[in-house]
């Protein structure tokens, strides 16, 4: 997968490559599938580097594989372009402007403010506002992969023992993996 | 201070690797380290910095672990989290993509992500219930909590609209 210059003639510069990130990075909101389309209008329709067909292999990998959305397929562009280099320099561009602007609130912005009534009542409103959007998060996932009776019953099962046991979510994690070895097999959906 | 830069780049490098599928997968882990764990944050302001992440540009768990970071360690542990958070996705990309390609294809590991998927629905739930009790604590926050759970299962809109829908509902309902 990953031949330098498969689908592209020309040699992109390392730092158009980080740049072109960078504002991926800084421009998109919401994290996860809401930066996957920026990037797609950005890499495919705007500059090209890679067409539609091998950005739908890009994002097999980037969804089935461990780590950030917007992170997996900054650096397999890169990459795609310019080998080991423009890997490394695509996840620097992505991940410069998170870094950048959290610092400036964590250290400046946050603790200037943290204590004003208003701020506070904004909190106030925002941690179930959060919450909702996690539960929301849970439910969403829940209707677009618990096809079978089998994925709902896992589900369930998995919920019980970590709510009895309290273990750590790898554990959980790596449990719902190994019964869906045995659970799933032979099942067409991936449910 | 080595020993809290240690870490925070051990706890982020396996909310990193264990995330997958993106977007809130890392809620879970990220409570277990920070909270029960580690004790480094309470509920509340984990949410707090979970709600700011989710505020400002780029991917949540990489802002979240840029605060984190800096709250534990200052600029040091800002770069140490947020570099244990991308680690695992540098490693497997840029060393182990072929053989991740292939496995990937795999009709066992499409099983054991399926299984995997499974397990992260309940954990999320189960994650938005433990830290909803320190956000849900009054007729008000549960009516927020309830509004903008409705309504983004009946408008999937961005995220980023809610978020500004709970600041301004707080605004307005907070015992001043």
């Amino acid at each position: 997968m990953p031949s330098p210059l498969s689908s592209t003639e020309k040699r992109e510069s390392l730092l158009t490559i980080m740049l072109t990130f960078f504002k991926v990075g800084a421009f998109t909101f919401g994290g996860g599938y809401a930066i996957l389309p920026v990037i797609q209008q950005e890499i495919v329709y705007k500059r090209k580097w890679v067409n539609q067909s091998v950005f739908s292999d890009i994002l097999i990998i980037t969804q089935g594989m461990p780590g950030q959305l917007a992170l997996n397929s900054a650096i397999q562009i890169g990459v795609r372009l310019r080998g080991t280099a423009g890997g490394l320099v695509a996840a620097l561009g992505v991940t410069a402007p998170s870094v950048i602007i959290l610092l400036i609130i964590a250290a400046w912005l946050y603790p200037m403010v943290h204590d004003n009534i208003y701020v506070q009542a904004a909190f106030y409103g925002l941690r179930p506002a959060v919450v909702a959007l996690i539960a929301y998060a849970a439910i969403k996932m829940g209707r677009d992969i618990l096809h079978g009776w089998k994925g709902i019953i896992l589900s369930a099962v998995l919920l019980v023992i970590a709510i009895i046991s309290q273990i750590h979510p790898i554990l959980v994690l790596v449990a719902g993996g190994l019964a869906g070895l045995v659970f799933f097999r032979g099942s067409q959906t991936d449910a | 201070m080595l020993n809290i830069l240690l870490s925070l780049y051990w706890s982020f490098l396996k909310v990193g690797l264990f995330t997958i599928g993106g977007g809130y997968a890392m809620i879970p882990l990220m409570e277990a380290e920070v909270i029960r764990v580690h004790s480094w944050l309470s509920a509340s302001e984990f949410l707090d910095i979970i709600a700011v992440a989710e505020m400002t540009p780029g991917p949540v768990s990489i802002n979240a672990a840029t605060f984190i970071g800096y709250r534990l360690a200052g600029v040091t542990g800002s770069l140490v989290a947020s570099l244990g958070v991308i680690t695992p996705s540098l490693v497997l990309l840029l060393l182990l993509a072929r053989i991740l390609f292939k496995l990937i294809q795999n009709p066992g590991a499409k099983t054991f992500l399926s299984g995997l998927r499974s397990a992260l629905v309940a954990l999320i739930l189960l994650a938005s219930y433990t830290l909803g009790q320190s956000a849900v604590i009054d007729l008000s926050t549960a009516f927020i909590f309830g509004l903008i759970l409705i309504a983004s299962l009946l408008r999937p809109v961005s995220p980023l609209y809610y978020i500004g829908l709970g600041a301004l509902l707080g605004l307005i309902l907070f015992p001043y």
